[in-house]
């Protein structure tokens, strides 16, 4: 279990996100991803939880686009990265619109500013392939619920 | 223990005023009038409320604001806040509390002027690390992405979710208290101004102010009083996550879970239920709760309201009162959701009547997607 007074699970994760990295953890004992960052895996109370560094590349299982007054049509997206856990992000590059569930796609860190700290988006993956395994609910332990 | 079907039953109902209400109005001036229209309806006085249970989003310890306004001291009180089946819920707790004689009279209120004050001072966001970032429209963005999810796996079209919209407005048009009184075609749905897709601004509940209250006591008490009563005859609760990222799956919602709880206590099936009240926040919520709760398979809610399905002289009556799409959407809708099937067992909805409706199911929905409450209600011939 961290010591809270040192250091947080979003601090550690923001810290991965300035080295350009999307950082996840790992329960020692069964392997299964966690996201978002904990003091210990929900379902277990396991405190054994180890960072890992994902490698970024995951598919698109939800999508939708957000029409803002006098802005351009914004793009949000549930992602599932391929070491099984699932974040909300967004996927740039391609119009908005054009984003479809099953599309494959990669981790850029973009930096923030003042107000925003560096945070993780998503852009088309080359060849970009549609997952064969999109259709369905990921199934590999994905949480410990 | 687990609480016992018709051991409690609603007394007392009302809205409070709906729509727009007067500048400076707040939302325990119309948790009030609601109270106090509730006790009309029953006969029950103020004093005889001994338990509170209320939530809100513009006020943060409910009970305790409400139980000073009204100048009451209730034995018991409860501020469960999971929003919009938060009400749900007050009835489940209403009736553990009731049947172990921890209080007698439960009333149960709601208020919010989210119209007057904007959705944005009323209920403000909090902020996620995770999903802030990315600015999605909340709540309508979670429930877009629900519903391309739904789209993507059952073939669920634009066309079919407009459906939900058009079968509310039609029912809205037979209730003098909704807030829409023009029609509305499919056309009109999908070509409205786009808000998250799949969802127009016609797929997404009205933002209004508006409130009321519910009045409960023991199935004995009740005999006594000026309506017949309508039984509480099965509840169940179920929470699956808090943000829409952490939902398991999201096709499936925990109705599926409070649904068969609920139905369980009632010793009834779908097939059972006479009129059916789903919190409709937005046009795919119906759809999910339709399954869910056993109306329909999983993946066939698009094509079950289909062809007016669920309209006036469809299949089955859902949203009589023309629900939180075209009647009154206060922000958290499920205590409205409860009074209008409620009303449907009493038979007091003149031109909207379901024929010889004996047994009614409200749901709330609360939060995105993350709350789920199942009540069902019957008349004194259920019992």
């Amino acid at each position: 279990m961290p010591d809270l007074t040192q250091r947080s699970p979003y601090g550690t994760y923001l810290e991965h996100c300035r080295k350009g990295e999307l950082a996840y953890q790992v329960s020692a004992a069964d392997g299964k991803p966690v996201f978002y960052p904990r003091v210990a895996a929900p379902g277990t109370g396991r405190t054994d939880l180890e960072w890992r560094v994902s490698k970024g590349v995951g598919t698109v299982y939800a999508t939708t686009v957000v029409y803002y007054k006098n802005e351009p049509p914004l793009n949000v997206a549930l992602i599932d990265l391929d070491e099984g856990f699932r974040m909300m992000s967004r996927v740039e590059g391609i119009d908005a619109v054009n984003v479809k569930i099953g599309m494959r796609v990669r981790v850029k860190m973009l930096p923030g500013d003042e107000k925003q700290p560096p945070y993780p988006v998503f852009t088309p993956a080359e060849g970009s392939q549609h997952h064969p395994g999109s259709t369905s609910h990921p199934s590999s332990g994905r949480r410990g619920e | 223990m687990s609480s016992k079907r018709g051991s409690i039953a609603v007394v007392g109902v009302a809205e409070s005023d709906l729509g727009q209400v007067a500048p400076d109005t707040s939302p325990l001036d119309l948790m009030a009038q609601g109270t106090f229209r509730a006790l009309e309806d029953c006969g029950l006085k103020l004093a005889d409320i001994d338990g509170v249970f209320c939530a809100a989003t513009q006020v943060r310890m409910g009970p305790m604001a409400l139980s000073e306004y009204l100048g009451i001291k209730p034995k018991v009180f409860d501020g469960t806040q999971i929003g919009g089946s938060s009400f749900m819920s007050h009835v489940a707790h209403a009736q553990a509390a009731i049947e172990h004689g921890l209080c007698e009279v439960a009333l149960i209120a709601y208020g919010s002027t989210q119209r007057s004050v904007s959705r944005a001072a009323a209920s403000p966001r909090e902020i996620n690390p995770y999903e802030s970032p990315y600015r999605p429209f909340m709540p309508p963005s979670a429930y877009a992405m629900a519903a391309s999810r739904h789209m993507h796996q059952y073939g669920t079209t634009r066309e079919q979710l407009a459906e939900v919209a058009v079968a509310a407005r039609k029912w809205a048009l037979l209730n003098p208290k909704a807030w829409e009184k023009e029609p509305l075609t499919i056309e009109q749905v999908l070509n409205a101004r786009m808000v998250s897709y799949p969802f127009t601004v016609r797929d997404c509940c009205l933002v209004l102010d508006g409130g009321g209250a519910m009045i409960l006591t023991s199935g004995a008490r009740a005999k006594s009083l000026k309506k017949k009563p309508v039984y509480v005859l099965g509840t169940g609760e179920a929470l699956s996550h808090a943000s829409i990222s952490s939902m398991p799956d999201l096709t499936v919602t925990a109705a599926a879970v409070s649904g068969p709880k609920a139905f369980a206590m009632a010793g009834l099936k779908p097939a059972n239920v006479d009129m059916v009240s789903l919190y409709d926040a937005f046009t795919i919520t119906p759809i999910f709760f339709l399954e869910d709760l056993g109306f329909c398979p999983k993946g066939e809610g698009g094509r079950f309201v289909s062809n007016g399905a669920i309209a006036p002289g469809g299949k089955l009556p859902v949203n009589t009162s023309g629900g939180g799409l075209s009647y009154c959407h206060p922000g958290m809708y499920g205590l409205l959701v409860m009074i209008e099937a409620v009303r449907q067992v009493r038979r007091e909805c003149d031109k909207r009547q379901v024929k010889d409706c004996e047994v009614a199911l409200a749901h709330g929905n609360g939060g995105v997607l993350s709350s789920q409450c199942t009540v069902i209600f019957g008349s004194p011939s259920t019992i």
